[in-house]
Order: structure tokens, then sequence, then C-alpha cells
């Protein structure tokens, strides 16, 4: 049988019907939550069959199963034009373009949900929505934002380009891969099902006990952390064993290009604190569904316990998201410098660096929660410290402007706004980690503020660098780029306008996820929620673009239209199925701009790339 | 422009602006940081984000003036050669180790000023849990009087009044154990007085932020979360739910009063008669309360004897009486 996304679906819905038939069957007369007639267990096995299901019509079982039974698996051929990108497959480029649909759809949800959020803060007390409703919008817009912002640039950028810059047919783990992508859209489910069962109370953060007293949609949020999470430790598994082990001959680690870097150091985040994260959910769905009590203080649990293991998660989540937007911005400002990048090693060190503290720092997000007061010098000197590394990243980029020849092409003015951004996101972070001033800013709008403009001033802008720099290498078409200014002109402004209000908002007093805030901060609330809707719009501008240039107007791409020395610019245009002809073998460090003299990145074994003979047959291939 | 002559020029841009940039932030825009001067610690928070607030003026300086240097002059126009070789092309070594020397400094400093102040009572209103590192002079005896039942406050005395903040879905109430352990919708509060939170909550995490006094202390079920003020000037202050507690979080709000001694021993006594009725039926003062399986908490886990066993709907809404 012919295995598609179409499959997926039919097996998914009859997964739920079946799941949730067996869960009445099961605990029939068992109404446990909280006493509104929802019977816990059938809505869990309903998702969790939805996902076996969706799973199992992709294929992403197949291989598995047919081990299991000591067969081997039929493979099917990899199918031809748009269809492959409706199936389970094992090319790591067709999965990153899959994942770049996914993470688009996730965001432009969860943009949807920030433009309601914006509408409610209009006005202090007249309400557009009931209070039920704006915190399922609020809980369902912070979930699926994080969830989006974890893979956006891993997904999509990470998977396609990784075995393009280290010189690799493949993956490590094609399968893995693949599974990674199919189970992310299915997180992706869970998480917005939670819509249909009356939302979920408690933002992004699921604080237990009020995650114990939720209704129904905590299930979808619980499962889908966890969905999501194996999704999470699958691709950060694959991505960091194919950096290790899939590298070009002569790539030592002084020659890996530092978008790989970034990558390598998210990817361990990744495999090591999502595992956690996974856990707490476990933990979280057996208090609802089987009456246990690890987060219910009058029965021996703990609702610290919870906040523990969701922030141990939760910070190192934090740099998964930074990381790769550093990476990229890394990546980029070279090529339009035209210069090496500036201290290569303090640039990988200050990725390795951020990673390691990353582990260390989780319990500033409780400083007034009442945890051991002896704890909180050290954790805000870890905060503290971790500025460190992150600030390397501000000498490498600083260092690599100095006396460049700066073009000002759209990756580089995303680029550019990222240090502008992540400058103010990561300086009021400081503020955050003093424990004295935390008293002030802390669950306030600052504290939104904040990691808004290093999440979606850091992150965003760098994916939107990434996808403006490398959309021609994978799609072999040319961004618009007359509608990319009015989009980075239009995001960048009102982006700052949108976010910096909201600094002010939080010091005047105005905590997070509220509905109603005092009358004298509406004009400042305002001001943002319109400006809010304008950077809404400069989505519709990007959507616009990307439909534009790519199926109404579609401009054919140079080769190698930025003129970069990467790797990836390298291979054959529209890139081969197993990428490199012949395996290049590294010569030289990456980034030797305007060097006269300076041999090739990459020897090809001549004729260029991906002709001619092969230089050598690289014994860590396959 | 030898390269000497254009770092001179970017530094002395960068030292002029941040001089500009420090002082007025001091002067102009210092002295109207929230949370204030209404308590101690709301000082001492003002001036700790002015600290950090001067330092970090001249960090976003520095990075903002050499992009804006390098957008005008490190371009790409006709006739510029290509950045080859040299000066430009080398991460010089010494640049890089002041780098990561000169960020350590201010970074390491950071946290020794942080620690220092928060040994000092500048963080004295963030909630320190059960067992408070810091604490105002007399506030651990007058806590311990409180639990005893001992409690006691006059205008005349210097000691400590301990004030309970029980939080539950959706609104605080304030317990006095000096008074008779009277509970009350407003907090109310004497001036020039060290004041003793005992935060605690029925049901979920709630945060107890009193805004303008610098008090944050997250309200846990069955924890006594201790947060401290030193009340400075009288007025009115502003109390908010800062920990997302269910759907009417959002109006979990209400406001309080610092009144002079005499006014506060006049209302307090006042009050006390006035609940004495009610106070009455109240449970003894404890640091934490359990609510039964009817109570507060929605009854989560039902004791065997009740069904169904919460009167509240998913979001703990009130239900009709069956």
């Amino acid at each position: 049988m012919s295995q598609h996304l179409g499959t997926a679906i039919v097996l998914g819905f009859l997964g739920y019907i079946l799941g949730h038939w067996w869960g009445n069957h099961l605990a029939g007369s068992y109404t446990y939550i909280a006493n509104n007639g929802q019977n816990g267990v059938a809505d869990f096995l309903g998702l969790a069959l939805m996902v076996l299901g969706w799973l199992l019509g992709i294929g992403a079982l197949n291989y598995p199963i047919m081990k299991l039974f000591g067969r081997e698996a039929h493979e099917e051929p990899p199918a031809p034009g748009l269809s492959r990108y409706f199936r389970f497959t094992l090319d790591h480029k067709v999965v990153g373009m899959q994942y770049v649909v996914g993470v688009l759809l996730f965001l432009f949800t969860g943009g949807l949900l920030a433009m309601a959020i914006r509408t409610e803060l209009l006005n202090p007390t007249v309400h557009i929505f009931n209070p039920g409703t704006y915190i399922e919008i609020v809980s369902e817009h912070g979930t699926i934002m994080m969830m989006m912002a974890t893979s956006i640039i891993v997904g999509p950028l990470g998977n396609y380009l990784v075995p393009l810059m280290i010189g690799s047919r493949r993956m490590a783990f094609p399968r893995i891969e693949a599974f990674s992508f199919w189970i992310f859209t299915a997180g992706y489910m869970v998480i917005f099902s939670a819509l249909f069962y009356g939302g979920f109370p408690t933002g992004w953060t699921g604080y237990a006990p009020l995650q114990t007293q939720a209704g129904p949609g905590m299930i979808s949020y619980l499962f889908g952390f966890a969905v999501i999470g194996i999704g999470m430790i699958s691709a950060g598994f694959n991505i960091a064993v194919t950096i290790v082990n899939y590298r070009a001959p002569g790539m030592t680690w002084s020659r890996v290009p530092m978008f790989v870097w970034s990558i390598l150091a998210t990817a361990s985040l990744l495999t090591l604190a999502t595992p956690v994260l996974f856990t707490a959910g476990l933990f979280g769905l057996l208090d609802h569904l089987v009456l246990t009590s690890f987060y219910v203080n009058e029965h021996g649990g703990s609702s610290y316990l919870w906040e523990n293991l969701f922030w141990f998660f939760g910070h190192p989540e934090v740099y998964i998201m930074a990381l790769p937007g550093f990476g990229i911005v890394a990546e980029i400002v070279p090529v339009f410098t035209r210069k090496p990048l500036f201290a290569y090693k303090v640039a990988a060190a200050g990725m390795m660096g951020v990673a390691l503290l990353s582990f260390f720092v989780w319990q500033h997000h409780l400083f007034q929660s009442g945890i051991n007061p002896d704890m909180r010098p050290l954790f805000m000197l870890t905060t503290e410290l971790i500025s460190i590394p992150t600030g390397f990243i501000y000498l490498v980029g600083m260092g690599s402007l100095y006396k460049g020849k700066m073009r000002l092409e759209i990756p580089m003015l995303f680029s550019l706004a990222l240090y502008f951004n992540f400058l103010i996101g990561g300086i009021t972070g400081v503020f955050l980690s003093d424990v004295p001033v935390n008293v002030t800013v802390h669950g306030s709008f600052f504290v939104l503020s904040h990691f808004h403009y290093t999440i979606m001033g850091g992150l965003l802008f760098a994916f939107m660098a990434g996808l403006y720099f490398w959309l021609p290498k994978m799609t072999g078409r040319m961004m618009n780029k007359k509608l990319g200014l009015w989009h980075f002109w239009t995001m960048f402004v009102f982006f700052n306008l949108t976010f910096f209000p909201m600094f002010i908002i939080g010091l005047l007093g105005q905590p997070r996820r509220v509905f109603e805030y005092a009358h004298n901060l509406q004009g400042l609330n305002d001001f943002s929620s319109i400006s809010a809707f304008c950077l809404g719009a400069s989505f519709l501008l990007f959507f616009w673009n990307l439909v534009y240039s790519m199926i109404i107007n579609p401009q054919k791409a140079p080769a190698n239209p930025w003129e970069s020395l990467g790797l990836e610019w390298q291979t054959a245009n529209p890139v081969p199925l197993y990428n490199f002809e012949r395996i290049p073998v590294i010569v030289t460090e990456p980034y030797r701009y305007s060097e006269p003299g300076a041999p090739a990145y990459a020897d090809f074994g001549g004729g260029g790339a991906g002709t001619g003979a092969p230089a050598v047959d690289s014994s860590v291939q396959e | 422009m030898n390269n000497g002559s254009e770092m001179r020029r970017i530094v002395t841009a960068w030292v002029i602006v941040s001089v500009i940039g420090d002082l007025l932030w001091w002067f102009l825009v210092g002295p109207h940081i929230p949370p204030g001067n209404m308590t101690t610690s709301a000082h001492w928070n003002q001036f700790d984000f002015n600290i950090l607030a001067v330092t970090a003026l001249p960090v976003v300086f520095m990075v903002w003036i050499w992009m804006g240097y390098a957008l005008v002059k490190w371009r790409d126009k006709p006739g510029v050669p290509d950045p080859v070789g040299g000066e430009a092309a080398k991460a010089s070594r010494k640049v890089q180790a002041s780098w990561i020397t000169i960020t350590s400094i201010v970074v390491i400093s950071a946290a020794i000023y942080g620690t220092v102040a928060l040994i000092g009572d500048h963080g004295s209103g963030g909630g320190e849990g059960p067992n408070p590192v810091w604490a105002p002079v007399g506030a651990v005896a007058a806590n311990t009087a409180a639990i005893e039942g001992k409690a006691t406050w006059s205008p005349a005395s210097s000691q400590p009044l301990v004030v309970q903040v029980i939080a539950q879905q959706w609104k605080f109430s304030y317990r006095y154990p000096a008074f008779g352990g009277m509970e009350t919708n407003r907090l109310i509060l004497p001036v020039k007085t060290n004041i003793v939170f005992d935060v605690t909550s029925l049901d979920v995490i709630h945060d107890f932020w009193a805004y303008q006094l610098s008090v944050k202390a997250d309200a846990n079920p069955g924890i006594n979360n201790v947060a401290f003020a030193n009340t400075q000037q009288t007025g009115q202050f502003m109390v908010r739910c800062d920990e997302l507690c269910g759907i009417w979080h959002g109006a979990m709000y209400n406001s309080g009063r610092v009144l002079s001694k005499t006014a506060f021993m006049a209302w307090a006594t006042k009050t006390e008669a006035q609940n004495s009725q009610n106070t009455k039926y109240l449970p003894p003062f404890a640091w934490t309360y359990t609510p039964d399986a009817n109570g507060a908490s929605g009854g989560l886990y039902p004791d065997g004897n009740v069904t169904p066993y919460s009167p509240y709907d998913t979001y703990g809404a009130k239900q009709p009486a069956s």
C-alpha cells in the first residue's frame, strides 16, 4: 500500500476513534477530570492512538516493525516531483523542506493567536473574549510558539544544510530524521487539539497544581509536549551523530562552519534537556489519569517538582532557540562583509559555553517562588556568567564588520537586526538575573518583552536571514528583493514598536497573562497592539513574497548568488539526491574571503563541484 | 584614514554618548523608575535598577555606535577595495583577550554586587521560603510569637508586624495575628514599620505582588513563603497576582494602604472588634491551611465520602449546589 499524507490522516482519524472508544470501554464511569463529565483516559487514548495511526499511515514505523518480525523492510524508491513532500522520505533535503512548511504553519497559527491577544488588550476593561477563552488563547499561543521555536532553524535549515555543509551524502539516521518531522507534526495536532477540549489555563509553563486542576485540554498540553519531545530528541540525536561522524575528510573541528557548530550545540541540548520535559509531562499525565500525586503537595508530591523539571528543560530550551540564530548570522556576516569570520575559535567556544552553562541557570525562574534562598546567589552568578559566552557572539559580529565591505543584501539586514534586537534582549536578561531587581520585573510585561526580544528579535530574524540566504539554494529561485526590503523594514520597525513599550508597561506594574490592567497603561498597550497588527501585516508581506517568488513569478537563482565560499553552494544546483557526486576534501579554513591566493575551501577532485574524478573515498561515509 | 584615527573617533563618540546617556539616566530617568520609595527595599530596587542601567547603557552604545559606523564607513561602495589581508582580516589576540577579560570583570562584578545587595535588604521583598536567610531584627521572634498565638503590636513598639497573605482563586485576604487573627480583604499597614509577610495559598500557585512596596512572593499551597518590607511612606499601593492561576487571574487584584502608626492602630482595633463574630469561626492562625474536600482547593482528591467531591467546575467557577 502506498503510504502518504492521506493515509496518515485516515489512520490518525481512525486511531482517535478507536482510542476514544477503548478509553470509554476501559474507564467508562471514570469521569475524573474535575467532575466535568469528561473521561480523561478516553481523551488520552484517543490522542495516543491518533499519533500512532498517523505514524503508521505515513510509514514511519514500517522499518522497525518489519525488523521486529525479522524481515527486511521494503524501501520505496524516492518518489518523484511534489508528491515526495507528502511522504516519509529519507532524503534530508526533502525533510528540510517539509520542516519549512511545518514550522511556517506553526508560526502562522501562533501569530494569529498573538493578534487575538493584542486585540483583547486594546482596552483595560472592555473585553473581546471571555476570560476563559482569553487564557486558552494565551496558553495556546505560548505553547505553539515555543514548540515552533525549538524547531524553526534546526528543523528546516539544520536538516537541509548540515549534510551539505559538512560534505556528507546523508544524515547518520535518515529514518530517525524523517520520524522526527512526522512526530513533530503529530505533536502540533495534539497541542492544537487542546482548543477543542476547552483549552488549558496554565500558559505554556503549565504550573501544577493548576495543571492538576485543569480540564482535558491539559492532557493535550502534557501529551503534546511528550510527543514533540520525542521528535526533538530524535532530531537532536541524529544531527549530533551526523556532525560528529559524517564530516568530510579534512574537516577538522577548526574547519567546521559556524552554523554547524551552533547546530551541534543545539542538538546536544535537544538530546540532553528534552528527556526531562518528556518525563515531567509523563508525571503530569499520570497525575491526571491514574491519580498519582507527583505534583500534589497534600499527597506527598511537590509543585516545586514540576517547576524544577520544567525549567531544567526550559532554560536550555531558551538556548535551543538562540544558538542556531547565532550560527546563522555568524555564517552570513562574512559572506556580506567579504572578510573572514573574526575569532572563529572564540565563536565556537561561545556556542559550546552557552550550551554548557545553560544547564546551570534554571532556578533564576524561581527566585520568588520560595526555593531555598541560599541558592539564589549561585543562580544569579551562573545566569550572569552566561553573558560572557553570549558576548563572544558580539565580539565575532563586530570584529567581522570591522573594515569590511558590507553588502546590505536582505540576509545581511536581518543579521544586523539580530545584533540590534538581541542586544536589548540580552542586556535586559542581566536585569532579570539580579535578584533584587527581579523582585520588581519578574512575571511582568518586562520579562515578556525580554524573551520576545531574544526569541523573536533573535531567532526569528535569524530564521528570516537564513531563508532569504538559502532559499535560492533550496528551491533554485530568488526571493523578490523589493518585497524583501519592505518585509524587512516593516518587521524590524514594528517588532521594536510592539515590544519595546512592553518593557515600560512591565515596569509600570502590568503582570503577564492578564486581561485587565490599569487604565493609565491603555495608551502604551494600544500603541503596542497597533504596532503588533502592523507586525502581523509584515508577515503577510513575507508570505506574499514567498508565494510570489516561488510560484507566481519565479526567478531562477544563480548557482551562487551571494558569492559564498560555503560548501553548500559548491555542489550542483538542484542538489543531486546524494548531494555530492564526489566527496569533497576540506583543505583549509572556512571564510577566507578576499584573500588572494587562498586555496578553495574544498577540493572536489578536479573540475569543480560534484564532477570529475573522486578525490578520495571517504571512510566515514556510509 | 588610518586605523588609529578611526578607532579614536569611535571611542571618542562612544565615551561622549555614554557619559551623556548615563548622566541623563541617573538624574532624569532614574528617580522615576518604579517601584519608588514607599519601602526601603523599593528604594534599593530602584537604586539597583539604575546601577544596572548605567552599566548597561555604555555596552548598548558601544554596539550601536560600532554598527552605525560600520553601516556608514565600512560599506560596499564603488571604488572601495576588498578588505584584503592586513589588520582588517586578522582576529587580533589582544582584542580577543581584552574583550573576554573586560566582559568577565563586568559580569562577575554585577554578580558580586547583586549578592552583596541581596545580603543587605535590597531583595528582602522577594519570597524567601519558610526559612529566610535575611530577616529584619525581631522578625523571627515576631513570627514565632504569631504561631504561638502571642503576637502583639503597638505604635510605640519597634517590633515587626506579621501579616499573613492568603491567596485563593481569585482573591487575596490578609490575617493579622497581632489583632486576634482577624482576616480582611484589604491590606492596611503602618508606616515606619518592618512588615513580615507570610504568604501561602489555599489552592494553586499565585504570586503576591505588592507593587509599590517591592514585595513579590509566590503563594504556594502548603508552603509558607516569607517576604519583608520596611514601610517608609504613607499612601496607596497596588496588589496584583503575578502568577497565572486560572481564568480570573487577570482580575485578581486589589489595593492596599500604608497609614500612620496611630491611624493604623485605630483601624486595626476597630476592624478587630467589627470582625470578631467572623474571626471566631476561622481556623487558628497557622503557616498554611489545607482545605477539606469541599474547600477552596476544589477538593482535587476525594476523601472517599463526597460525591461529587468538587463544587467547582473545570476552572473553579462555583456550580449550583446539588
